[in-house]
């Protein structure tokens, strides 16, 4: 690395003087300047067509090269509109790339001074000026219209079949909840949140509906395939980002002002490993707002699964309720009815909800 | 060139007579009134350059230090450890450092050196000359905007060897990472340096986009309608209005900010938990400062931009030796530009939870914006066919210019439609396309115009093969750095992370970014050479012996080669036509003081 440094800075010494070597030799043929300037003008008008075709050139080698790194099919259903969205702006932004840039650079080549020629005067022309007004207009709205259809479609309301869950940001990791039996996230209250008795999202216990919810931190998120899932964001110190790569979805985590993002997941993580051929594939959550010094590595994973492989891990879940209530936790001492006595609680539950309504 | 001689200063007819007694010597000047503080608008225009000059290195600088980390993660660079001491422990840059770098890296080259060091020295140097002017409408303000501006650079620099750094949140200061010291070092006393200082800098381009307007719609030469301004004008103008309507929106942003950070207060915050520890603030709401910030920061896109264009519009067409093609359409395109700009700010904001019907109205207003953009490309194009193109450093720089705001223009067409900035909002794609489009494509028309009138600043020539050099390398450069950037975004890498090795999606692209830091680097090292070549052709380039070395049409090549206070001795010249009268009637090119002549052709 030391070399590579030295490298560049002797690269640098070395065309600073190489240059003031030049220009002083610059200075002797001033004499024949008009000469001169001729014909560097030939060398740059060629550069600038040199330019054009190596330019398009690597283009074309840096798609080669680089398309098989950036993703591969979108895994919800919403990012495959994304996917046709860029598509589309793609192909029409490579013509118009093409074309403009193929005149911009031939045309300096082919109309460099000569002395042959005189520049034409042509000040303006409107029919001309109105049809490039107008080409543009259309394209764009093409553009729009397909943008804007996507865009309604995939921040539309959820499905009402769809799962929720509760995705919350802080200095650096996520923490998720899930609404339990009743499939309702019980209320909370920032003031609330107090890691050290077992109430780290500041959940409000007096509301039964928080009685069933599950939380935890530092553990993949588990959603199912084919399955909606609506994700009610949130953050507790400052602005984060749920980034889904593979799913092709964002949405900040902003304190104070919960937001909401939904999509359906296509493939389950183990036919992503195939589709990708990587044994160690993981769909991963990015934070993509810039939240203090551990921003690079706020990583969340999410495991995308069957319903029944989902159902049995969920059956393993503990409410955050038990832990913070040690002695209300009917199952602590016979395991094997687990299953029972949260039904019961979350009956329970309901009923309750629905007096208070 | 040989018809550069040709330059009528015998055209000028008219006597204004209050004028006459203007002289170029008319008052004793000591080192101290002459060259720091200076009324005069073409020293003040110098003092801009030369300022932001040293700002460009400094934050150019600061991009190939965490281009470094980007390319060499693994990598231990003592030499850092014994520049920065703590920040970089063991050679690493360390994660708050990095963020510190990025931001100041940002904040120096939007405001520092693409603000005040473009529109500021172009403004000042271009609009008494162009239009016609003694000097600017109130020296002694214009004085003062470049003293705010320097006093800006102080509280900035000064922030950088504070012990807790200077601001690490990002150059847009999202808070509640701004406002909260818990949450970041950056975001202790660096966070309110970097406020005071901003503050300045409002101060100073208020006072000098309100003496550009002013100038401009006051101190014209007889004859000089505003539709014979030169197109550098028009653009100056419009950037100035463009500054004066935004920039006090974010200085009151930025005063709530402070507010929030010193004074208790919940404009910004809400329901917050920090370090474990809860703060009382409810009721804020941390999307209100985006939305303030970006209603300035859009215009200022095309602050940065418009300018650049202007310039960039007349070098094309005096090196076509053409008049620009559409003249009223370029007109109709700016002020198109510049009142969408105020009318698109929440496309940087699609994901923050944004009600998606008035996302939607965003997104239609944004691709507005792409029609005289393009209709701006293909004017220029069109200037450039069928002329007799002379590549001079600054057509050159012109012609990339043109070349890169298309590439950033097309993948700006992305990112404002909403539905594919789901995928591509805060990922390297963004970094690659504002870089290209608003960044690297503003410098090219910066660098265009200090090739074109340096000249005129200083009555001597840039070197031009050390020029070709510099064009070439910075051209080919920018594409190599920001092209394949493209893809890291498509591959949906976000932006600010320093390390890549804790994921798995992130990973492929470590080639890669070795490259772009070998390139950028190279860049850099080429960029300090045309900083050399500058300052050396200050005082030892070629000395300019005509009038109107380009053979030019506009005013400014009717005053001496060096211009005294005051610009032309005798009376200020008449104007009587367009300034772009290129190969008319068969003449090269007919300067605006020419009266039209009884056969001349109309057009």
């Amino acid at each position: 690395m030391q070399t590579f440094f030295i490298i560049a800075i002797l690269l640098l010494g070395f065309l600073i003087t190489f240059q003031i070597a030049k220009a002083s030799e610059y200075v002797s043929i001033l004499r024949g300047e008009e000469t001169a300037r001729k014909q560097t003008n030939k060398i740059n008008g060629f550069m600038l067509l040199a330019f054009l075709v190596l330019g398009l050139t690597g283009v074309y080698y840096c798609n080669e090269k680089l398309r098989g790194k950036v993703l591969g099919e979108s895994a919800s259903v919403q990012g495959v509109s994304i996917d046709t969205m860029l598509f589309i702006t793609i192909a029409i932004t490579g013509v118009v790339f093409l074309i403009t840039q193929i005149a911009l650079f031939w045309f300096a080549y082919k109309y460099q001074a000569s002395d042959k020629r005189k520049a034409y005067y042509y000040p303006h022309n409107n029919k001309l000026e109105v049809i490039w007004t107008v080409i543009p207009a259309i394209a764009l709205t093409v553009l729009v219209g397909f943008g804007i259809f996507y865009w309604f479609k995939i921040t539309s309301e959820a499905p009402k079949d769809a799962m929720l869950v509760e995705v919350t940001g802080k200095q650096f990791g996520w923490e998720f909840r899930y609404p339990g039996r009743d499939g309702i996230l019980g209320k909370k209250y920032f003031k609330n949140i107090d890691p050290a008795n077992n109430n780290p999202v500041g959940q409000i216990w007096d509301d039964p509906a928080n009685w069933d919810d599950i939380w935890f931190e530092s553990k993949p998120l588990h959603l199912v395939v084919n399955k909606p899932v609506k994700l009610v964001i949130g953050s507790k110190d400052v602005i984060h980002d749920v980034g889904l790569v593979h799913f092709r979805m964002k949405m900040d985590a902003v304190p104070g002002t919960p937001t909401t993002m939904w999509f359906t997941p296509r493939f389950t993580t183990k036919q992503m490993i195939e589709k990708t051929g990587n044994p160690r594939f993981v769909f991963e959550i990015s934070c993509d707002q810039l939240c203090g010094k551990g921003h690079t590595g706020m990583r969340g994973e999410i495991v995308v699964e069957t319903q029944e492989e989902f159902d049995r891990w969920l059956a393993s879940q503990k409410p955050q309720y038990y832990a913070a209530f040690p002695d209300k936790d009917p199952t602590a001492p016979q395991k094997d009815s687990v299953n029972a006595i949260s039904k019961t609680s979350a009956t329970t539950a309901v009923t309750q909800m629905k007096t208070t309504n | 060139m040989s018809d550069a001689m040709n330059v009528h200063p015998e055209v000028v007819t008219t006597h204004d007579v209050h004028h006459d007694e203007h002289h170029v010597h008319h008052h004793k000047e000591t080192f101290i009134t002459k060259y720091i503080f200076s009324q005069d608008h073409k020293t003040i225009g110098k003092q801009f350059l030369i300022t932001g000059i040293i700002w460009a290195i400094i934050g150019g600088l600061f991009s190939v230090l965490f281009r470094l980390q980007l390319g060499y993660p693994d990598q231990s660079f003592p030499i850092l450890q014994t520049v920065f001491g703590h920040w970089a422990e063991g050679g690493h840059i360390k994660p708050e450092f990095y963020y510190a770098l990025i931001t100041m890296h940002g904040t120096v080259l939007v405001f520092f050196v693409l603000t005040a060091g473009l529109s500021g020295t172009f403004a000042n140097i271009l609009i008494p000359l162009q239009v016609g002017a003694r000097d600017m409408a109130a020296p002694f303000l214009n004085m003062l905007s470049y003293w705010f501006f320097f006093m800006a650079s102080v509280v900035m620099i000064s922030s950088l060897f504070i012990q807790t750094g200077p601001a690490a949140g990002g150059w847009t200061v999202y808070p509640p990472l701004s406002a909260l010291g818990q949450a970041s070092q950056g975001s202790k006393l660096g966070m309110d340096l970097w406020i005071v200082s901003m503050a300045l800098f409002v101060v100073s381009a208020l006072l000098g986009g309100l003496n550009y307007i002013t100038t401009i719609l006051n101190m014209r030469t007889r004859g000089m309608s505003m539709t014979r301004l030169p197109l550098t004008i028009w653009a100056i103008f419009f950037t100035a209005v463009l500054g004066v309507l935004s920039f006090p929106v974010l200085l009151s942003g930025l005063i709530l900010l402070l507010f929030d950070r010193n004074l208790g207060t919940s404009f910004y915050l809400s329901d917050i938990v920090v370090n474990g520890q809860i703060l009382p603030n409810e009721g804020g709401s941390a999307i209100l400062f985006q939305h303030l910030f970006w209603f300035l920061g859009h215009p200022e896109v095309y602050i940065i931009l418009l300018p650049a264009m202007g310039m960039v519009s007349e070098i094309l067409s005096v090196n076509s030796r053409k008049p620009i093609f559409g003249y009223m359409a370029m007109l109709g395109s700016l002020f198109a530009i510049a009142t969408l700009s105020f009318l698109v700010w929440a496309h940087h904001m699609f994901v923050t939870g944004l009600n998606p019907f008035l996302g939607s109205i965003f997104v239609l207003l944004t691709l507005l914006i792409a029609v005289p953009s393009a209709i701006k490309v293909f004017n220029w194009i069109t200037t450039l066919w069928r002329g007799n193109i002379r590549f001079t450093p600054a057509m050159l720089f012109a012609i990339g210019f043109v070349s890169l705001f298309i590439s950033g223009g097309l993948t700006g067409i992305f990112l404002g439609n909403s539905t594919i900035d789901i995928h591509l909002h805060d990922t390297m794609f963004v970094v690659a396309h504002f870089h290209i489009v608003m960044g690297v494509a503003s410098f090219f028309g910066m660098f265009a115009g200090i090739y074109h009138w340096f000249p005129k600043m200083f009555g001597r020539y840039l070197n031009s093969t050390l020029g070709y050099i510099h064009f070439w390398v910075t051209m080919a450069g920018a594409y190599l750095i920001f092209w394949p950037m493209h893809y890291e975004g498509l591959a949906g890498m976000p932006r600010r992370y320093l390390d890549k090795s804790s994921w798995v999606s992130f990973t492929q692209f470590g080639e890669l970014d070795k490259m772009i830091t070998i390139v950028s680097i190279i860049v850099f090292a080429v960029q300090l050479m045309f900083v050399f070549n500058f300052f050396y052709s200050i005082f030892k380039g070629r000395k300019v012996t005509t009038k109107n070395p380009w053979g030019s049409n506009t005013l400014e090549w009717t005053t001496p080669i060096r211009p005294g206070h005051g610009n032309w001795e005798g009376e200020i010249p008449e104007v009587h036509r367009w300034p772009y009268d290129y190969g008319k009637d068969g003449r090269e090119f007919i300067p605006q003081t020419e009266p039209v002549g009884e056969n001349e052709s109309k057009h």
